[in-house]
């Protein structure tokens, strides 16, 4: 398929995923309309029983995902602002996560709640969360950040036809990026990172959005001899611990970039997981490129210097690696 | 809305208007609970049943006459006060005691307990400690009915209690809009926990609040007659298979227990004569009342109770006899497509 963006491969993925399976439905606010464009045709392609417009009642259709689900639909829920989850979280936390296993594995819940993260454009506080890291810590939640258009199709797919809730935590910061994608669809397994390029001196892990801003820090680097190895971790819940921990054990340097929030970030428990595992193969200490632990104001003055960035994730590897930044020719 | 009792025929009809068969089967039913529950409040009262347990006696009429109008494919979720609710929709009793007990043989294999029971081969879909928490799961239940075609109706308990959390409302709105196939039963016994309802609450009559939805509202006044109940709630599931969408049904009823076993409160919270006067409309002998009309004999009576208390003895015993879960089942059932869960020992 030609260059698609992001949210458009959302779409193809929950096209193919209807397509396939008459019980797939998916509800939410505004989703007849197609309003953020992941679900384009959708009334006309699966009719108005499968594509549910829900009131602005968070809690009530996030739990109506649950029930729905264990009683033979698989429904995707899209709450759109994961700020807006927040309303929902008993039905995510005591219904969603719970029942499987407090009902001693008497049904499954194949729900899928989509998320998106609308920090970056000034939408001030009540609109901008990244807020992953909460419900990494609510044990019967599978978590997915797609970073690519490729991986957010394929990990889509794969979310859709899990047994289990999972959370797609969509960076809208990455909405807009194209790639070339199969014709054919294809699933992406939970749990496998992606070495997004390969390199010795340094390990830097990336959430999300931060990937793009690592990536591109790597490249900067490569241009001073230094090889950093770029892992996506894709899945949250479950983690792909092998992978990150084999490249720290490599390169003996690791620097996270997490656009969440600082405290108890994911960023957070992968760090202490190489100190736990790979310690001796440390050569510096472990760094974190997080979000402060600060509301995000409207002003873009304020608000664009909180993220991790290039500059910042350049920085923290430099200091990693116990090398100065290049002196520039002065003008 | 009170009917008059017409115990036993219709106008111009030699036919009875209660099936007698039926009947019994309900105080079946109810006779189940009221042991089974005396056996829990025995057991607390010893030590011997772990966490707290919400006793259903006195509720018995209500939750049997609404579990016994649905089918048995038919969805039902309950509240934390649902030893009772898998019992009228005709869940065994063994699996259900075992679970009381935390054994490995528990209807969810220890890991719900009194607040969580759950048999979903008769379609419990289980129980919500949190109060008015599984009312989406109802509700969600009632979608999948209605997108599937599959005439399935889902019936949704929750309390007085939880008629002030604002799911109730988001979801009676949906249910309305979708003309989902579901009936709301508003068990009101007028107390949650130690609070009374008029302390917290302008309009007692929860029913009242369903018409502002486009919901048709009824209260059983006498919710102590399983019959009563029955009746009203049977119309409503048929209107739900139909088509024509929910009904919030609010029965009147009272606990004779405290919220909780072994609830430590200051005062009483409920005067004497009030619970004595719910304890002179005990269901049980309404019920045994009703069946005597129809020509139910004392000894037919007396059997079944003993009967009912030989299957709850029998149910303790195997609950006692069954192995406690093993620790390390403690990880399995979270999903079902497992994860590896990292440091299970604690190192």
């Amino acid at each position: 398929m030609p260059n698609l963006t992001y949210l458009a491969a959302i779409g193809v993925a929950q096209r193919e995923a209807m397509e396939e399976d008459p019980r797939v439905v998916l509800m939410g606010e505004d989703v007849r309309s197609n309003l953020f464009g992941t679900a384009p045709n959708f009334v006309e392609l699966f009719g108005l029983e499968r594509v549910i417009n829900t009131p602005i009642s968070e809690a009530a259709f996030a739990g109506m995902g649950v029930g729905a689900a264990m009683t033979g639909l698989r429904p995707i829920v899209d709450m759109t602002y994961a700020t807006f989850m927040y309303l929902a979280f008993d039905q995510l936390i005591n219904q969603a996560a719970k029942n499987r296993y407090m009902f001693g594995g008497q049904a499954d819940i194949p729900v899928v709640y989509r998320a998106s993260m609308f920090y970056g454009s000034s939408t001030a506080a009540h609109h901008s969360d990244r807020p992953y890291p909460m419900l990494m810590n609510v044990p019967g939640l599978k978590i997915i950040t797609p970073a690519t258009p490729y991986d957010a199709r394929g990990l889509m797919r794969t979310a859709i036809r899990t047994d289990d809730p999972v959370i797609v935590f969509e960076d809208a910061t990455l909405w807009m990026r194209k790639q070339e994608l199969p014709e054919d669809p294809y699933l992406i397994p939970l749990g496998q990172a992606r070495v997004a390029r390969e390199g010795s001196d340094a390990t830097l892990v990336a959430i999300a959005g931060s990937v793009v801003h690592a990536e591109a820090a790597a490249e900067e680097l490569s241009q001073e001899g230094i090889s950093v190895e770029v892992i996506d971790p894709r899945t949250l819940v479950p983690l792909d611990r092998e992978t990150i921990l084999r490249s720290v054990a490599k390169t003996g340097r690791l620097v996270i970039a997490d656009p969440a929030n600082r405290t108890c970030s994911a960023a957070s428990e992968i760090a202490a997981l190489a100190a736990e595992e790979v310690f001796e193969s440390l050569r510096s200490p472990i760094r974190r490129i997080t979000t402060p632990d600060i509301q995000i104001p409207f002003s873009p003055a304020m608000e664009k210097p909180l993220y991790p960035n290039k500059a910042r994730i350049v920085e923290a590897l430099r200091a990693s690696l116990g090398v100065g930044p290049r002196l520039t020719q002065a003008g | 809305m009170s009917k008059d009792l017409d115990l036993s025929s219709a106008p111009g009809s030699t036919e009875p208007v209660i099936p007698s068969a039926m009947l019994l089967e309900m105080y079946r039913r109810m006779l189940r609970i009221r042991r089974l529950d005396e056996s829990v409040k025995r057991l607390v009262s010893r030590g011997e049943l772990p966490g707290a347990a919400h006793t259903s006696i006195g509720q018995e009429g209500e939750v049997v006459g609404a579990c016994m109008a649905l089918e048995d494919s038919d969805y039902m979720t309950g509240t934390h006060r649902s030893h009772g609710h898998p019992i009228g929709k005709g869940a065994p009793l063994n699996a259900l005691m075992a679970e009381l007990l935390g054994k490995s043989t528990g209807v969810c294999k220890g890991k719900g307990g009194s607040m969580h029971l759950a048999d979903f081969s008769r379609g419990s879909l289980g129980e919500s400690g949190v109060v008015g928490s599984a009312i989406p799961v109802a509700t969600g239940a009632a979608l999948s009915a209605k997108t599937l075609g599959n005439g399935r109706v889902a019936l949704c308990f929750f309390g007085d209690g939880a008629s002030n959390q604002g799911v109730l409302y988001e979801c009676l709105n949906m249910a309305a809009v979708w003309s989902l196939p579901i009936v709301y039963l508003c068990e009101n016994n007028q107390y949650a926990s130690v609070t009374a309802q008029r302390e917290v609450t302008k309009e007692l009559r929860i029913s009242k609040r369903a018409p502002g939805f486009g919901v048709k509202g009824v209260t059983v006044e006498d919710g102590q007659d399983v019959w009563q109940v029955y009746e009203v709630v049977a119309e409503a599931v048929a209107r739900a298979r139909a088509g024509d969408g929910p009904t919030l049904v609010e029965v009147m009823t009272y606990r004779y227990s405290d919220h909780s076993e072994g609830l430590r409160h200051s005062g009483a919270y409920r005067p004497a004569e009030e619970l004595q006067a719910w304890m002179d409309r005990d269901p049980l002998p309404i019920a045994a009342a009703r069946l005597r009309s129809l020509g139910v004999g004392e000894a037919e009576l007396e059997g079944m109770d003993e009967e009912v208390r030989t299957e709850v003895q029998a149910a303790l015993r195997f609950a006692q006899d069954s192995p406690d879960p093993d620790p390390e089942d403690a990880f399995a059932d979270l999903f079902a497509e497992p994860i590896a869960i990292p440091h299970r020992s604690s190192n």
